[in-house]
């Protein structure tokens, strides 16, 4: 747990940068640092660590103040991870990993473990990986092996300031969500700086909105969304909170698990009758063992006799998987022009059908919950 | 390739001027140097400068790299316009005026020795070393010292394990740079007592027999470029693999 006790840094210009920052960082929880740059938000994350010494006020991890400790010592506790990256150009992948372990005196074959271990968890195989040099790794590979020399020696605590950044929008969106995913592996206590509002939205547990060396409000992504504490708060949040509220939500809390579908093998007639009777235009279509094969719509089986729905549906891909926020779900479906999203868990076996009906009404719901989630 | 092939004729054209100026036996109403002079004469040239740079090195490279340090930014100037000044002063001037300086310093005194010859080529050779020193050590990327603080090395471990790694190819280019110059200027040694190749090359000077200062001349060139030549290979060999490569994408 990271506790900070009115925190002050007042710069040798005179310049205020912190003012009286107090909250609370749980073990485990992702604790998003955001604001407008110059709020003060970089130079809280490295006061944590003592990059920046602390002018007044109390920082302690785990109860016991940072100051209490030697800084270098404290330093290969707390892993670290910046925009620029910093990789250590004139060592390989696997020694740039192994920087803390090394400095903490762990065992080489200790070391070149862990090393592989964490590249397997970065997604970069380890063989083809531990041995190249940062010059000829791709921006997205250097900040993958970032975030594993940052879990080098498996410190319970990791500071990022943004360290996705620098990377394309593509790939940071990917990075972001494989890095949700290794969070839940590892549950280390992170304190992650950013200045974009949909970044934190996605990544925290919790969110620090910061202004003029202030914390504004100290809430969970739906509190800030849909509660916001005053008008900077809602000002930064944009007109749209409804529309980044969809990051929050998941396919699976909003599709619907009852629905109707079509047989491969059954009769055209037959699953047409069954559109009729429920009143809809459209049926997704599985095989015997429950897997998505495509869909069929009323015109695909009006006029046609004594053919199976395998003969007239429509094939096709297009499917969400039940873990994806909804934001995701909503752009595949108005990319792709169906009304309807088939959802599928592993194996491609159907799960649900999501609707926009079905988004709008859970938009609806959390704002008028408020965002109690 | 083709500069390989330049260098090697050089040297070999250098080699055959020495074995032709030492093999003529008499020259005017002098008698040529004999190999074994010339053994002599090129070991005591040797031995000067490796002093010179040796010591050269020993100060210039922390000194150019404690004025890259925060606490020093304003002594900086200072020390790279006292190197240039240094090197501006005509290498004859500096020589000369080592010698007439009427004090001691430390253990020896100025005079006319050799000792006062080895100083003068440490002063002259100091700026090439203090200035590459500097640029490299102040051209770090500052994320690379930033995320080595933030993983909790110290002080002493980030100029040894990450500075010095990547300085060390500018370094080494300063050293091979003074090394050679300082061979060069060596010859003047003999003026002030000391010794190397210069005894050949000034009693050709003074006797106007230029087969005499060619005798000199042409193993003092040698030197000089298989020095850089040797220097060069080390500085290559001990550049870290991973700076060879050029980054895909920055």
């Amino acid at each position: 747990m990271i506790k900070l006790e009115k925190v002050i840094k007042v710069y040798a210009d005179g310049k205020k940068a912190v003012n009286e920052m107090s909250f609370e960082v749980d073990q485990g929880e992702l604790c998003v640092f955001l604001g407008p740059s110059g709020c003060g938000k970089t130079t809280t994350m490295k006061m944590i660590n003592r990059l920046i010494p602390i002018t007044s006020g109390k920082i302690s991890i785990d109860g016991v103040e940072n100051t209490k400790i030697n800084a270098s010592e404290l330093r290969r506790n707390i892993g670290y991870a910046i925009q620029e990256i910093g990789l250590f150009t004139h060592m390989t992948v696997g020694q740039n990993i192994e920087t803390v372990p090394v400095l903490k005196g762990w065992s080489k074959s200790q070391r070149r473990e862990r090393a592989e271990e964490l590249l397997e968890l970065v997604r970069m195989k380890p063989s083809e990986f531990i041995d190249k040099y940062p010059n000829e790794l791709s921006g997205g590979q250097r900040q993958r092996v970032g975030v594993a020399r940052a879990l080098g020696a498996d410190p319970p605590i990791l500071l990022m300031d943004e360290p996705f950044g620098a990377i394309d929008p593509i790939n940071r969106v990917e990075l972001q969500s494989e890095f949700l995913k290794i969070q839940q592996k590892i549950k280390k206590t992170i304190i992650f700086v950013t200045h974009d509002i949909y970044e934190a939205i996605k990544m925290g547990d919790r969110i620090a909105l910061m202004k003029d060396g202030k914390l504004v409000q100290y809430d969970t992504p739906a509190n800030l969304l849909y509660r916001p504490k005053d008008a900077f708060v809602e000002g930064f949040v944009g007109a749209d909170r409804a529309l980044k509220g969809l990051q929050l939500l998941r396919v699976k809390e909003v599709m619907s698990s009852t629905y109707t579908t079509a047989n491969m093998k059954e009769k055209a007639e037959v699953a047409r009758e069954r559109m009729e009777k429920e009143g809809v235009d459209w049926l997704p279509v599985v095989d015997n063992s429950g897997r998505f094969a495509g869909g069929i719509s009323i015109s695909d089986v009006t006029g046609v006799k004594s053919k199976t729905v395998k003969d007239v549906m429509s094939p096709s891909e297009t499917t969400s998987d039940i873990n994806a926020v909804l934001n995701e779900a909503l752009s595949l479906m108005l990319s792709s022009g169906l009304k309807t999203l088939p959802i599928v868990v592993e194996d491609n076996r159907l799960a649900g059908i999501l609707t926009f009906d079905a988004i709008q009404e859970a938009l609806h719901e959390a704002v008028r919950a408020g965002g109690t989630k | 390739m083709k500069r390989w092939i330049v260098l090697v004729i050089l040297l070999i054209v250098l080699v055959g001027l020495t074995v032709w100026t030492t093999s003529v036996g008499d020259i005017g109403i002098f008698h040529a140097f004999t190999y074994a002079d010339i053994i002599t004469h090129t070991r005591d040239h040797l031995i000067m400068v490796f002093w010179a740079v040796l010591i050269a090195v020993l100060i210039g490279v922390p000194l150019g790299t404690l004025v890259t340090r925060p606490g020093f930014s304003r002594v900086s100037p200072l020390v790279l316009g006292g190197a240039n000044v240094g090197q501006s002063i005509p290498s004859l001037a500096i020589i000369a005026i080592m010698a007439t300086l009427p004090f001691s310093l430390f253990f020896f005194d100025f005079g006319f020795n050799r000792e006062t010859a080895i100083v003068a080529l440490i002063i002259y050779g100091l700026l090439p070393i203090i200035r590459n020193s500097y640029a490299s050590m102040s051209n770090i990327n500052p994320a690379l010292i930033e995320s080595a603080r933030g993983m909790g090395m110290t002080r002493w471990q980030i100029i040894r394990k990450i500075e010095l790694p990547l300085a060390i190819p500018v370094i080494m280019t300063g050293i091979r740079v003074s090394t050679v110059v300082t061979v060069g200027t060596a010859e003047l040694a003999v003026l002030v007592g000391g010794k190397g190749l210069g005894t050949i090359t000034f009693t050709g000077v003074f006797a106007r027999e230029v087969l005499l200062i060619i005798q000199g001349a042409a193993p003092t060139a040698f030197l000089a470029i298989s020095l850089g030549v040797i220097l060069e290979s080390i500085e290559k060999w001990i550049t870290p693999r991973g700076l060879k490569i050029k980054a895909i994408n920055s």
